[in-house]
């Protein structure tokens, strides 16, 4: 149970998420360390990790499904699990299950029901959202006729039914063709448009690099990076390079002007802060006389990006 | 509202899954043997005293509503087994539980519900044996409304416990545990009512530390001493009716056991981490 003292509402309304320190264990295995996070009303936040770094975990604790060990969360300025607070909220489980004897129309009569809704106004939102995820045609189909993707497809307009200030997206994408995962992207940014903040938890980092506005990277239950995707993606520079005559000197040198320099052979790659270094760099690599086959700057994808930050083991 | 509505969508479940009409339609043919079974049985038996023809009569009919009474327990176990540890395992609980609604709505709705099933069911098949009963045989129950009341608690002390075991187990361990209980207080019962009939205090006692475990036997057995016709309890003639009726005392035990069941499956239903 949490041991802190305990607030009711945040003291920072213009953030959708708001965690210090949350913490959580199942006996002696801790799922979350310390995650504080920030995530201001409006951005589509990608949350990223590799398995069992605790993102499901911390998702969970947000949306009151787990309480926390330690710390505190806030979410739309109030406390995680808000029952009120709950009705600005829209979420779409990683595996979204119900009960598979509803159809299509049904469960998302049965979910504004439960959201409060007036049947007026769900009586036009449910064909509204069931063209938006494709699935009208099959408005009166059981779930258990439904094939994975279309069941993603179901979950996401459950999630939206209420017109939400926050969405909660774990793993959106999971089960979807392209089509689907354009839908996803489109909804996406259908949502950011109108002003709602959306939490996505993906492990389709080319998804998240194209929606998202900002990330954070976690492990072990902590935050490692947040970073901002736009500026980041467009400064940072792989660079892979084949030369020969590289002396000791002009290495060293170089090892200074760049980041994360290795040397295999006649390969060479390394890491430069902005495309705008590149010039001075191959006049540098000239002057010392390398003879220089190959040069090729590429930008850093979020990819790269995160088995930089995460590490290539995944954390496992 | 939300209580409502799971309360709503909970017994549409059992209606779409079939549960409630297969039940029934069970309980329909269980009804067509009895009512064949008491036919012969006015036709065929000829006994000099009209009084012990009464009894005979009298002792089919208690049959009758034991059998559909042991319906109704396996009936509620089964169906109340999986309800939430089901939903919890296939994670199907993530979509109720992050609306605007409280664990306690959740499971009240729930509870609802299956509450509103077993009262139809229980309505059908031991009214069902009480008409049927009068109709072909002229035997009546006594105090009809008692012995019904007390099997409805009986079924929602059920309802109860598996609610409770399923905020902690899965659905098998739920409902072998709920049986595992009703057994024990099965067992309870029969071994209090011989010793009753034998005099035997260590008994009656083991019946009764049994009823104290698990009170579910007690109220099937105060119905059926509701329910039965007075000389039968006297002359003990069926096995079917009670010679050991439990106290008002135990059926209020009984009461306050089940609603500390609901209590306590509220409290651990809301600290749970799902």
């Amino acid at each position: 149970m949490n041991s802190s003292p305990v607030s009711q509402a945040s003291s920072r309304p213009n953030l959708a998420i708001e965690t210090r320190i949350l913490r959580k264990t199942f006996g002696s295995k801790v799922a979350v360390r310390r995650l504080t996070l920030e995530v201001p009303r409006g951005e589509v936040f990608g949350f990223l990790g590799p398995n069992g770094a605790g993102k499901s975990t911390s998702i969970k604790m947000l949306l009151g499904l787990i309480t926390p060990t330690r710390g505190e969360a806030f979410v739309l300025g109030s406390r995680a699990g808000d029952v009120s607070v709950r009705r600005k909220i829209g979420f779409l489980p990683e595996h979204f299950r119900f009960y598979d004897w509803l159809t299509a129309a049904e469960l998302l009569d049965v979910h504004g029901r439960l959201y409060g809704m007036p049947r007026p106004r769900l009586r036009g939102r449910i064909p509204e959202l069931l063209n938006e995820v494709g699935l009208w045609p099959h408005r009166e189909k059981r779930l258990r006729d439904f094939s994975k993707g279309m069941l993603q497809r179901l979950g996401l307009a459950q999630a939206l039914l209420n017109e939400p200030d926050l969405i909660f997206l774990d793993e959106p994408t999971s089960g979807l063709d392209p089509a689907g995962r354009k839908l996803v992207r489109d909804t996406i940014k259908l949502q950011r448009d109108r002003g709602a903040t959306v939490f996505l938890n993906s492990h389709l980092l080319s998804e998240v690099e194209i929606t998202c506005d900002r990330v954070a990277f976690i492990k072990h239950g902590e935050v490692l990076e947040t970073r901002r995707l736009g500026t980041l993606l467009e400064g940072e520079v792989t660079v892979t390079m084949r030369a020969r005559n590289v002396s000791p000197e002009a290495q060293a040198a170089l090892a200074h002007r760049v980041s994360s320099l290795q040397v295999t052979g006649d390969h060479l790659t390394f890491y430069v802060p902005s495309g705008d270094d590149l010039p001075a760099i191959v006049r540098f690599l000239v002057s010392q006389n390398v003879d220089v086959y190959e040069f090729t700057p590429q930008r850093l994808s979020l990819e790269d990006l995160f088995l930089k930050i995460v590490g290539k083991d995944g954390g496992l | 509202m939300g209580t409502w509505v799971m309360a709503g969508v909970t017994f549409r479940e059992a209606a779409r899954k079939k549960v409630l009409w297969m039940a029934l339609i069970a309980g329909a043919g269980f009804l067509a043997l009895f009512a064949t079974g008491v036919h012969f049985q006015v036709r065929d038996l000829h006994v000099p005293n009209e009084a012990i023809r009464r009894q005979v009569l009298n002792s089919t009919l208690m049959m009758g509503l034991y059998a559909a009474d042991l319906l109704t327990v396996l009936m509620t176990i089964l169906i109340a087994a999986d309800t939430l540890a089901g939903e919890i395992t296939s994670g199907t609980i993530h979509a109720i539980a992050t609306k605007p609604l409280t664990r306690r709505q959740i499971l009240l709705g729930k509870w609802l519900g299956f509450a509103g099933m077993l009262t139809v069911y229980i309505a059908f098949m031991l009214g069902g044996v009480a008409v049927l009963g009068y109709l072909l045989s002229g035997a009546t129950v006594q105090h009809l409304w008692q012995g019904l009341g007390l099997v409805w608690l009986e079924s929602i002390l059920l309802l109860n416990v598996a609610l409770l075991c399923g905020t902690s187990f899965s659905t098998l361990a739920t409902g072998v545990t709920v049986l595992g209980l009703h057994g024990v207080a099965f067992l309870g019962g029969w071994i209090e009512q011989i010793g009753a009939v034998t005099h035997s205090q260590g008994a009656v006692n083991v019946g009764i530390v049994a009823s104290i475990l698990m009170p579910s036997e007690s109220l099937w057995r105060r119905a059926a001493f509701e329910m039965q016709s007075p000389l039968m309890g006297v002359v003990n003639l069926s096995p079917f009716g009670t010679t050991s009726a439990p106290s008002t005392m135990m059926v209020v035990y009984a009461v306050v056991y089940l609603l500390v069941a609901l209590v306590l499956a509220l409290r651990n239903f809301r600290l749970r981490d799902l």
